[in-house]
């Protein structure tokens, strides 16, 4: 039995299709990457895992984690499992914290609400957390609202956030994108060492292939709302099976040369 | 985050004389429960018509011989417990409401907001005087009508700011992280909104003072025996023409008193909003 069991998974609004039959495992402590173009349903894969689709849409299929369906349970019952077994890194960490809210009370909300601790007791496991995650100085960066930090801590903090609980799975929904190309291998490198650390396993959302390239050892690729493969890392950036994997590759390879053909004087 | 708002609040003007208006007044209603110079109920013909500061009197009397300084500051009692009454009923009336419009279920939240609209459309003071029709004038019935008239206001306000935090990206972070409603509420929403509410609140302050003395004046406020700025203006508006200084007192008092309130919370959202605090 996997960690993540999703099968069939298929979301509508109205009765526009915007999942269909998606289906896949996620094995405990493994590092998988989730690909695809814009719109192919990447984010909302992981929104339906934790039960946090918007308004209005319909899902239907089956979630299961250690073998408990999560889809259909109300919401007290998946509050409990969220942000304690399964977490999730936001892209836009600008966004993704409370502005009002000092970053310490933010690292310490998980704990407060899934292990009830004190105000004390959180706010000391917030310093150690804000340490963990290599934020400069934990004392006083816990002390600091958000607009006081760059965007790479703000980005750590949220990773402070999400692996409070030390949870079983985490969800990163392109945790990198909104960051520059330093502090990204920054980040890649600390969200490696700490679910390797912490036996987590991991779910990285990009439509970048460098990214995809340092921090998973299996691929899926979505596209227009279906699930095109699910393989190894090589086989799948070496030999797609599918003509629009191919081409999604192709794209995503073309605009990296670009981008390097940019920076070459 | 209030102790921090001292010191950029007390930066500004307008926070400056908000803040020395509203302790004014609150000094101004204390002390006249154990000191006034003269008792201001007290008629006493025999000092009728004294112009300032004639007799001991600093502003003067009026035609039965009440102290005119002795009233404003008994007057301001009335007008302290009215703005901070009708704040209070303002602020559960509209964050019930505002809640109930974004926490329930779709439907019922649409009624919620279908009827806020409909309150808002009611004017305060024709809400004030059904109400002391039915429950006869009082200072309870004028902050009643305040309360619920502006609250429904603020739950307007409330409402939209509430909508916009329960879609942003933190929000769903902290659903992500496995907060509750309740949670939610507590250590989002609420702060969030509270800048806002300051704001909100020191206008139903300002407009509940001037709704108020309206009220007063009109006879539907608290008795004419007790003192009240409101019901000042009541008395000497006969005599405008002889002794025009005995309503200017009583008007310029609320005058201040509005304008106060209204710099004070401007000054203060300024200052609580650490969005817009630099220094750290």
């Amino acid at each position: 039995m996997s960690l993540l069991e999703v099968e069939d998974l298929t979301v509508h609004i109205g009765t526009r299709k915007l999942l269909e039959g998606v289906s896949f495992t996620v094995g405990a402590g493994e590092r998988v990457g989730l690909i695809g173009a814009s719109g192919s349903g990447k984010s909302l894969t992981a929104l339906a895992v934790l039960g946090l689709l918007p308004d209005g849409m319909t899902v239907r299929g089956s979630v299961r984690l250690d073998g408990t369906e999560l889809l259909g349970r109300p919401d007290r019952a998946l509050s409990a499992v969220r942000g304690e077994r399964i977490a999730m890194v936001f892209q836009d960490p600008r966004t993704a914290l409370n502005p009002l809210m000092r970053v310490g009370r933010q690292i310490a909300e998980p704990l407060r609400a899934h292990r009830g601790l004190t105000r004390k007791a959180a706010a000391a496991e917030a310093v150690a957390l804000a340490e963990k995650v290599g934020l400069p100085d934990p004392e006083h960066a816990v002390r600091a609202f958000p607009h006081q930090l760059s965007g790479g801590q703000r980005q750590r903090v949220g990773i402070a956030i999400a692996l409070a609980c030390r949870p079983a799975l985490l969800l990163a929904d392109e945790p990198t994108t909104a960051l520059d190309v330093t502090v990204q291998a920054e980040i890649l490198g600390l969200l490696r060492a700490l679910v390797a650390e912490q036996g987590t396993a991991l779910v990285f959302i990009t439509h970048d292939l460098a990214v995809l390239a340092q921090i998973a050892e299996r691929v899926l690729v979505l596209g227009g709302g279906r699930l095109l493969e699910d393989g190894s890392l090589g086989d799948v950036l070496h030999a797609p099976r599918q003509p629009a994997t191919r081409e999604l590759l192709d794209i995503a390879r073309a605009s990296a040369f670009r981008r390097s053909r940019e920076v070459t004087p | 985050m209030i102790r921090r708002a001292w010191r950029p609040l007390l930066r500004r003007p307008g926070g400056v004389f908000g803040l020395a208006v509203v302790v004014l007044l609150v000094l101004a209603g204390v002390v006249s429960l154990w000191w006034t110079p003269f008792d201001p109920q007290a008629t006493n013909p025999g000092q009728a018509w004294l112009l300032p500061f004639q007799g001991g009197h600093l502003l003067g009397t009026d035609r039965i011989g009440h102290d005119q300084f002795s009233q404003l500051l008994a007057g301001a009692r009335e007008t302290l417990v009215a703005a901070v009454a009708s704040a209070a009923v303002a602020t559960v009336v509209g964050l019930v409401l505002a809640l109930l419009a974004v926490l329930t279920p779709r439907w019922v939240g649409a009624g919620v907001v279908q009827l806020i609209d409909l309150l808002v459309a009611f004017p305060v003071l024709l809400l004030a005087m059904v109400l002391a029709a039915v429950y006869g004038s009082s200072l309870a019935t004028v902050v009643a009508a305040i309360g619920i008239g502006f609250g429904v206001a603020v739950a307007r306000v409330a409402r939209a700011e509430l909508t916009a935090a329960l879609g942003s990206d933190y929000v769903l972070a902290a659903r992500a992280g496995g907060a509750r409603t309740g949670r939610i509420v507590r250590r989002h929403l609420l702060p969030t909104l509270a800048p806002t509410l300051i704001v909100q609140l020191s206008l139903v302050m300002a407009l509940a003072v001037l709704a108020e003395a309206a009220l007063t004046y009109l006879g539907y406020g608290s008795s004419p025996s007790s003192p009240s700025w409101g019901g000042m203006l009541h008395e000497q508006q006969a005599y405008i023409a002889a002794r025009p200084l005995l309503v200017i007192w009583p008007g310029l008092a609320v005058a201040l008193t509005v304008l106060g309130f209204n710099l004070l919370g401007d000054a203060l959202r300024d200052a609580t909003d650490p969005r817009l605090v630099t220094t750290r």
